[in-house]
C-alpha cells in the first residue's frame, strides 16, 4: 500500500487526468445507455463531480472537496483556478469577433443587471430572516452575487465572521445551481446562440457555475459565455462595498 | 511547432492577467477584472489576424486546440474540487439566497438577449414602437 501511495501521491497530476478520462468515459456511457443521449454525458461527470466534492469534503474536513483526499490531490491542480482559466481562454479560438460585437451591448448590460439583480434577491432573503445590520445585509446579499463577492465586500464593511461564512455558503449554492441547472433550462431561456450566451454568463456571473453548466449545455457556447462572466466577480467587488452598501445604509 | 501555439494561449492569458489585476488596483478593487475575458479578446485577435498565422496555424493551432478539448474535464475536476460540503451546510438563507440568486438571473436571461438580436438596437426598437 505504500508504494501505491507514494507513487500516487508523487505524481497526482497524472492521477488526476487518469481519474478524470475515467469518470467521463463511466458519465458518458451512462448518458448514452441510461438516458438515450438526452441528458448530456458531460453534465453526468460534472454532477459526479460535486458529489464527489460532497463526500471528499465530509469525510476530510477540507474546503477543496475530493482534493484533500491524499490520493486525489492532483484533482486540485487540475481543476485550480490557473488550468481553469487557461483552458477557458482556450475556447476562444476560432471566436468570430462578429459575434462578440453583436451581443456586445447586452453582454455589458447584462453585467451591472447580474450583479444588481443577484446582490437585490440576496439583501431580501437576509431581511426575510431578520438581519437589520446594514453590514450583514450588504455581505449576504453580494454572496448572491458570487462567492468572491461576498467576503470581499464582507471584509471591506466590517461584517462578522459568520455573516461572512453565510455570504459564501450563498454564492457556493448559486455556482452549484448553475452548473447543474443550465442544462436542464437552456431550451427554455433560448440558451442557444452566441448572444444569448454572453448574456447568459455576464447575468450569472459565477465563473465555475457558467463554465461548467454551460460545457454540459453546448461547448461552442462557452467562449461567449466565460468572457462576460469574468467581469462580473470584478463589477461586484466593485459595486458592494460602495454604491450598493451605502443604499442598504440608506434604508436601515 | 504545437509549442507556438501554446506560447501564444499562454501570453494571452498573462498579458491579459496582468492588465485585470492593474484595472483592479486602479479601481481600488481586491479583485482581478475581468482578466480572463481580456485575454480571449487578445486570443480571438490573434486567431482572426494575419500577422499571427505562424503561431494559429497547422501544428501550432492544434496546441490551442489541445487546451480548449481539454476544458470539460478541467471542468470536471473543477467541480470536484468544490467546496459542496460549506454549500450544503450553509443552512437554508445560504440555500434560498442561492436559489432566488439563480431562478431570477435565469428568468432574465431571454429578456437581455433581445438586446442583442440586432447590431443596430435602437433602430430595432423605433420599428417595434411603430
Amino acid at each position: 500500500m505504500d508504494i501505491i501511495e507514494t507513487v500516487f501521491v508523487r505524481n497526482n497530476l497524472v492521477v488526476a487526468f487518469a481519474v478524470v478520462g475515467v469518470t467521463i468515459w463511466i458519465s458518458y456511457f451512462l448518458a448514452d445507455k441510461l438516458t438515450n443521449g438526452r441528458i448530456h454525458g458531460s453534465a453526468i461527470a460534472i454532477a459526479l463531480g460535486l458529489l464527489a466534492a460532497y463526500f471528499g469534503g465530509v469525510a476530510t474536513g477540507g474546503n477543496t472537496g475530493v482534493a484533500d483526499v491524499a490520493l486525489l490531490g492532483g484533482i486540485g491542480l487540475m481543476g485550480g483556478g490557473m488550468m481553469r482559466d487557461f483552458a477557458i481562454v482556450a475556447t476562444a479560438f476560432g471566436v468570430q469577433l462578429r459575434e462578440l460585437k453583436k451581443a456586445g451591448l447586452a453582454g455589458v448590460i447584462s453585467i451591472f443587471a447580474g450583479v444588481i439583480v443577484s446582490f437585490i434577491v440576496g439583501a431580501v432573503i437576509a431581511i426575510l430572516f431578520g438581519y437589520t445590520d446594514p453590514a450583514a445585509i450588504t455581505t449576504i446579499g453580494a454572496g448572491a452575487v458570487t462567492y468572491i463577492v461576498g467576503p470581499v465586500t464582507g471584509e471591506a464593511i466590517g461584517a462578522s465572521d459568520a455573516v461572512i461564512t453565510l455570504s459564501v455558503a450563498a454564492g457556493l449554492v448559486k455556482s452549484i445551481l448553475v452548473m447543474i441547472g443550465t442544462p436542464l433550462v437552456a431550451k427554455h431561456i433560448g440558451l442557444d446562440n452566441p448572444q444569448s450566451a454572453m448574456v447568459f454568463g455576464g447575468l450569472m456571473g459565477t465563473t465555475s457555475g457558467v463554465a461548467a453548466g454551460l460545457a454540459a449545455t453546448d461547448p461552442k457556447l462557452v467562449p461567449y459565455g466565460a468572457m462576460t462572466a469574468t467581469f462580473y466577480t470584478g463589477v461586484g467587488c466593485l459595486l458592494g462595498p460602495s454604491i450598493l452598501f451605502f443604499i442598504v445604509s440608506a434604508f436601515y | 511547432m504545437i509549442v507556438y501555439g501554446v506560447a501564444l494561449l499562454s501570453a494571452c492569458l498573462i498579458l491579459g492577467m496582468v492588465i485585470g489585476e492593474a484595472l483592479g488596483v486602479a479601481l481600488n478593487v481586491e479583485a482581478n477584472v475581468g482578466g480572463v475575458g481580456i485575454a480571449m479578446l487578445f486570443l480571438v485577435f490573434a486567431s482572426n489576424s494575419e500577422k499571427f498565422k505562424t503561431l494559429t496555424e497547422g501544428s501550432a493551432g492544434s496546441g490551442i486546440k489541445f487546451w480548449s478539448a481539454m476544458y470539460i474535464p478541467i471542468v470536471v475536476a473543477m467541480a470536484a474540487r468544490q467546496n459542496v460540503a460549506a454549500a450544503v451546510d450553509g443552512g437554508l438563507l445560504a440555500l434560498l439566497a442561492g436559489i432566488a440568486a439563480v431562478v431570477v438571473s435565469f428568468a432574465l436571461v431571454p429578456i437581455l438577449s433581445k438586446i442583442g438580436n440586432s447590431p443596430a438596437t435602437d433602430d430595432q426598437k423605433e420599428q417595434g414602437a411603430a
